[in-house]
């Protein structure tokens, strides 16, 4: 280890990285790009494979027999739903406790911070039922869940039909040793939320929801059924949960693995599995589908009914029944099979899923990218920003001004200060001045609280031009890229894809930006690649990936509408990627734009 | 302290009572068990009925029911020296050991042997209930007049299982009580049981005061335990073995009550299976060969909604003037049949659908053997069809309830009829039968909140008496691995604090002994009342963990004691059946009862280590440590300058020359 104690050596190196700093950069973040884009390329990932001994070799027989008759009860409950114009409790009671089920209610009250237009609900008030089938001989310490969810109109109907079907065939069956609980909520993820917070006695968002009084010990797994037609051609996974967490991989194995056996089609975000890697079309439908479940987990939003499981630590996942053109169809009695087979295996569990892998990326349903692989993407990206410390840290010509007089750190105080004083602003604000911008201006209360953040977000460019008379930009673009460096790295430790979209666009800005810099162009860019103009790439390339291309017109709604949700989410689910941009990146970025605009 | 103090009294009080009284419905029920002459002639006439050709032997040895069988002879009570000495010569091996048992016998000079006496009773009781299940437990007692502590006084065992009585007396055990639970009891489906247990193992003993080191006899008696009932009771040690102050009196006669000579434990984890239940079968008299016990064949056992067997040793009053004591050994198994898995939803239940068995005899050891079915929602036959019917009918009350019991006389041939076997058949009449009372105690535990930090354990207690508060004591015991908080302890009912009027608590220590918490609670009527702790997870060392890590630690269930007010005295307008006069103040033996529950156990997930990550983490920190620390520390401690080229020899002898003369040196 002679480089760095030989002063010689350590001065060809500081000054190879000082001269090659640019292009050193430059090649960095390709390299990053490159092997993130690799990541879907086939040889280069891994087949998944069942680490799970105990739903490995156990082999299981599929029965279930009655999937007309669990259309039949779906109809039913379907014309109850529109008799009573919501949630049938009372059928619903009666027909889990004629299935021999232990039965429970449970209701609930939520106050939306602001009308939510997407579901048309402000004032949600709902009851969950479920039914517990108690196991027999065992001793009320572990539990499966099986939800489907009352949603409004005449969606899910079968999912209900299917739960209440399985519940049945299950009651008579002598094998459980865990607990199982059907549930069928109201309100998709408001009534989630209060079940699960009624479940653990906890109440991390304020809701109103009446306390549990059946329980079936710790829930080891569940998964939550969506089914809107009698026949379907696919099933589909949803794995992404609330702030990007994951399932463990068995689970996902574990569908696979059934969808396999009893001849099922099976996708995952909708895509599915192709056989010709060789092949550019091939190559690029893998990078599709991981981009989408890039972009799914990094807007931090349960994408199911499963989603809020994860913070339990339980593992769920969302299995979706879709139905398109395809000749091929598959029965409810199929499906109903399959779900027998997935819980009889999870039955058979004797510790929690936690073999397999829980950080991973999916190219396709028989792939994955384990955390060891993509790491090194966000590696390459974060480094670039070290190198730039190191870079101005060893060439203070840099910034036009020596380190000779050096600013006591409070001189950066104020800009710091005043970049997260705007960052707190644009958290707080726009729900709570909602009533006062409804008051003034023709607008809903939904657009009042997505157009003040955008007002906040833009005066925060105009706001701290003149305030560091007394800041050497130095001093302040060294805290911005350290601030930037610990954000993202503890960003992509917790969701890596969140990490990697922000590194993307934000590093080169907070890579390259001085004060000497053309002014106009250097604000476009900087402006262009500004958290919400990412957000609104993301959007429009979400809709590109999933076949739906929007005008920017729908585009410019649909990103008004995912500002809402995230909101909302946060509000209602507490979902952190709100409070994250507002709160920290977005004064990060304010800091960069102060060294731009440094007289 | 007062109020607990007048509890904890009243409450012992209420035990004996209890005891007193069922060894008096004991009494009643059996016939005349106390008159040893009477029983005497009744057995010997029951049995020339019995017996056809075969010459009686004498069972004079622990192993009766063995030869006993050869022979299919039996005498079922206590049958005297002389009377064996009348016996005709014995042929076989077995009878020549019986022989030699028999003469050493008398060579010690046994007392005589009408003090020796030990009978034997067996019953049945099957119970409909109202969510369509059906509930049996059995009960099987060997009452046996002797002094186990003295210990050259006998050796001679025979009803009574040798294996428990040598355990008696080498520990000193004053009372014994064990038992095995494959599931959990659903209080708000199925009523209270008969005898309550919690899930897994319980084992809890009173030693005689003469023991000196409690726990060392503890330990052995844990041990040999394990042995006799295939169990991992050896498991119990220091770590979940508390003294519960309160909670657990003894239930025999007797005085001592100091917590010292007690010793609780649960296993909560304990699997129940065949395994367990063949010892325990083998300490009947009849093992599972003649009487109630054909019924229990294990896979019929098993493929149940509840399985639990216990077995329950104590002293007990001899006789009613209660001036000597005689050794209770009670067996009982309870077991809940499912309607859905095993009636294929039609409600219908037989002896032959429960145990694919029939009867067809009584235990010939047994004094009495019956079969009870409980009637009382049927009064007229309305509900369920009872085939065959039998005309006996008996009244008591159990668990503060009048309930009326149709009863089968198994020592009565013509119980079995015809067919010589008997079936009992329950046909339901109605699809449904009508709502149950909602149990007047009943409890329920879970773990709140996420995360492998922290936790909460949240304990509720219903009382859903409409008028009567009750006080309860609250047992828990927790492992040491969670950290109770117990300044967080709180105990609310109906949005108010509620202050225990007796805590006492043990806090744990690590790796030695668990929490004990013991509190006494009043009960508001018809109400909820929450008892929530708090905990941390604590990170146990590597080698600390099960095999099984992730699937979570067991914490045992709490135990709930309470005295309850009586459905009896409840019902305060109860005068059509009972004259004006006897029904005014509620009767005193009926207007409370003592009843135990126990919450549901838990499972806890700790925060568990990758126990593949050790491998990684001395590689990568080795490498670290080589690499990265050894350079890094080069930088930080050796100071950096230019070496100065050497000096050449003829400068460095000039320079000595010029330190001698004292002129400046040349550089």
């Amino acid at each position: 280890m002679g480089l760095l104690s030989d002063p010689n050596r350590r001065r060809a190196l500081t000054n190879l990285l000082t001269r090659l700093n640019a292009p050193i950069c430059v090649v960095c973040y390709l390299a990053g790009v490159m092997w993130f884009m690799g990541l879907a390329f086939e040889p280069f990932t891994l087949r998944t494979y069942m680490s799970e001994n105990a739903m490995g070799s156990t082999m299981v027989e599929e029965h279930f027999p009655a999937g007309e008759r669990a259309l039949a009860t779906g109809r039913e409950f379907a014309a109850h739903k529109k008799k009573v114009g919501g949630m049938p409790v009372n059928w619903l009671v009666k027909t889990m406790e004629s299935r021999g089920l232990e039965v429970f209610t449970q209701s609930f009250t939520r106050k939306l911070p602001f009308p939510d237009e997407n579901k048309e609900r402000y004032l949600v008030r709902g009851t969950n039922v479920y039914g517990i089938l108690r196991a027999p001989r065992a001793s009320r310490t572990e539990a499966l869940v099986l939800t489907a969810p009352c949603s409004q109109g005449n969606a899910n109907n079968q999912a209900v039909g299917l739960l209440l079907g399985l519940a049945q065939y299950f009651r008579s069956q002598v094998y459980w040793a865990k607990d199982i609980i059907f549930l069928v909520n109201e309100h998709d993820l408001i009534g989630m939320q209060a079940w699960l917070e009624g479940y653990h006695h906890t109440n991390t968002t304020g809701g109103d929801w009446s306390p549990l009084h059946g329980r079936g010990g710790s829930i080891q797994a569940s998964l939550s059924l969506e089914l809107s037609s009698d026949v379907i051609t696919s099933l589909d996974l949803v794995l992404e949960g609330l702030n990007g967490q994951l399932p463990n991989l068995d689970l996902a194995n574990l569908f696979h693995a059934f969808c396999q056996k009893i001849g099922v089609l099976c996708t995952i975000q909708g895509k599915l599995q192709r056989n010709d890697w060789e092949s550019t079309s091939g190559y690029s439908h893998s990078a599709q589908t991981m981009m989408l479940m890039v972009l799914k987990q990094a807007s931090g939003r349960p994408w199911g009914d499963h989603g809020l499981f994860l913070r339990y630590h339980i593992e769920a996942a969302t299995i979706r029944g879709i139905n398109s053109f395809r000749q091929y169809k598959t029965d409810t009695t199929t499906i109903g099979r399959l779900l027998e087979g997935m819980y009889r295996k999870l039955n058979n569990l004797l510790e929690r899923l936690h073999q397999s892998y829980f950080f991973y990326l999916m190219p396709s349903l028989t792939r994955f990218v384990s955390i060891g692989y993509y790491m090194p993407a966000f590696g390459l990206l974060a480094v670039i920003l070290l190198l730039r410390v190191s870079f101005h840290l060893s060439d203070r010509r840099g910034l036009g001004v020596g380190l000779t007089r050096y600013p006591g750190v409070l001189s950066i105080l104020t800009p710091v200060v005043i970049s997260h004083m705007t960052g707190v602003a644009l958290y707080c604000l726009p729900v709570m001045s909602q009533e006062m911008a409804v008051q003034h201006f023709p607008v809903s209360e939904t657009e009042a609280v997505v157009l003040t953040a955008i007002a906040i977000y833009t005066a925060g460019l105009a706001l701290p031009h003149n305030t560091h008379r007394y800041t050497l930009p130095l001093v302040l673009k060294l805290v911005a890229l350290l601030y930037l460096a610990v954000l993202l790295g503890c960003t992509a430790l917790i969701n890596f894809s969140l990490g990697f979209i922000l590194a993307l666009s934000l590093v080169p800005i907070a890579a390259f930006i001085t004060p000497h810099t053309h002014k106009p162009l250097s604000a476009a860019i900087m402006v262009l690649l500004s958290p919400g103009c990412t957000l609104l790439y993301c959007v429009l390339i979400f809709q590109e990936l999933q076949e739906t291309p929007v005008s920017l017109q729908d585009g410019w709604m649909l990103f008004l509408s995912v500002i809402s949700q995230g909101i909302l989410d946060h509000s209602l689910y507490g979902s952190l990627v709100y409070p994250l941009l507002a709160l920290l990146i977005y004064p990060c970025w304010l800091l960069l734009w102060n060294i731009l605009f440094w007289k | 302290m007062g109020a607990e103090q007048k509890f904890l009294v009243c409450w012992c009080a209420c035990v004996c009572v209890c005891a007193q009284k069922r060894l008096w419905e004991g009494t009643e029920v059996g016939t005349n068990l106390a008159d040893g002459a009477s029983d005497n002639k009744v057995d010997h006439v029951h049995d020339t009925m019995q017996a056809t050709d075969a010459p009686p032997s004498p069972p004079a040895k622990d192993q009766t029911q063995r030869f006993a069988f050869d022979e299919r002879i039996w005498e079922a009570t206590n049958v005297e020296i002389n009377l064996v000495e009348d016996a005709p010569p014995i042929r076989d091996k077995e009878a020549d050991e019986a022989d030699h048992v028999l003469d050493t016998m008398q060579t010690q000079d046994f007392p005589p042997p009408s003090t020796a006496k030990d009978q034997f009773q067996e019953e049945l009781v099957i119970k409909p209930l109202h969510s369509g299940d059906i509930y049996a437990s059995f009960q099987f007692r060997t009452q046996w007049d002797t002094d186990f502590l003295e210990k050259h006084k006998f050796s001679h065992y025979r009803l009574f299982p040798k294996s428990l009585g040598q355990v008696i007396s080498k520990f000193s055990v004053r009372e014994l009580h064990i038992s095995f639970t494959q599931g959990y009891w659903r209080t708000m489906q199925w009523g209270q049981p008969f005898l309550p247990s919690p899930p897994g193992a319980e084992l809890w003993v009173w030693f005689q005061d003469t023991v000196t080191d409690v726990d060392l006899a503890w330990k052995e008696l844990t041990n040999v335990l394990s042995g006799i009932f295939c169990a991992s009771l050896n498991f119990i040690d220091s770590t979940n073995t508390v003294q519960p102050s309160a909670s657990f009196k003894p239930l025999g006669v007797g005085n001592v009550t100091d917590q010292r000579f007690l010793r609780y434990a649960v296993l909560p984890r304990e699997i129940v299976c065949t395994e367990n239940l063949t010892p325990w079968k083998k300490l009947l008299p009849c093992g599972s060969k003649a009487g109630l016990a054909v019924l229990m064949k294990s896979e019929k056992l098993f493929h149940s909604s509840f399985h639990s067997q216990a077995l329950h040793i104590r002293p007990v009053c001899k006789d009613w003037q209660c001036k000597s004591t005689s050794w209770e050994l009670r067996q009982t198994l309870n077991v809940v049949f499912d309607l859905h898995t095993s009636g294929q939803g039609k409600r219908e239940w037989s002896l032959f659908k429960m145990f694919s068995r029939t009867l067809t005899e009584a235990c010939p050891l047994a004094s009495s053997s019956k079969v009870y079915v409980d009637i009382t929602d049927n009064p007229q036959g309305e509900l369920f069809e009872l085939s065959p019917a039998t005309p006996l009918v008996s009244q008591a009350v159990v668990l503060g309830d009048g309930r009326t019991y149709s009863v089968y006389d198994l020592t009565d041939h013509a119980t079995f009829g015809q067919t010589h076997s008997l079936n009992v058949l329950l046909r339901w009449r109605a699809a449904e039968s009508g709502e149950m009372l909602r149990p007047l105690l009943h409890g329920e535990r879970y773990v709140a909140g996420y995360g492998l930090q922290t936790g909460e354990i949240h304990t509720l207690v219903y009382n859903n008496h409409p008028y009567r508060a009750f006080p309860v004591l609250l047992l828990d015991t927790v492992p040491w691995y969670l950290r109770l908080y117990i300044h967080t302890l709180t105990v609310t009912s109906k949005g108010r604090d509620n202050k225990p009027s007796y805590i006492h608590y043990q806090p744990s220590k690590d790796r030695l002994q668990p929490h004990l918490l013991e509190m006494l609670i009043q009960l508001p009527p018809n109400s909820v009342t929450e008892v929530t702790v708090q905990f941390e997870r604590a990170l146990l060392k590597w080698t600390e963990y099960t095999p099984d890590p992730n699937h979570g630690f067991y914490v045992g269930s709490s135990v709930i004691s309470a005295l309850v007010p009586s459905v009896v005295a409840m019902d305060t307008n109860n005068t059509q059946e009972r004259p004006l006069f006897s029904s005014f103040f509620p009767c005193k033996e009926e207007s409370t009862y003592f009843m135990r529950i126990y919450t549901e156990p838990l499972l806890v997930n700790l925060p568990t280590p990758d126990f593949s990550m050790p491998y990684n983490v001395i590689c990568l920190t080795c490498t670290v440590v080589a690499v990265g620390y050894g350079s890094l520390y080069n930088l930080l401690t050796r100071t950096f300058q230019v070496e100065e080229p050497s000096q050449g020899l003829a400068k460095r002898l000039a320079n000595i020359i010029r330190r001698l003369r004292g002129v400046p040196l040349l550089t």
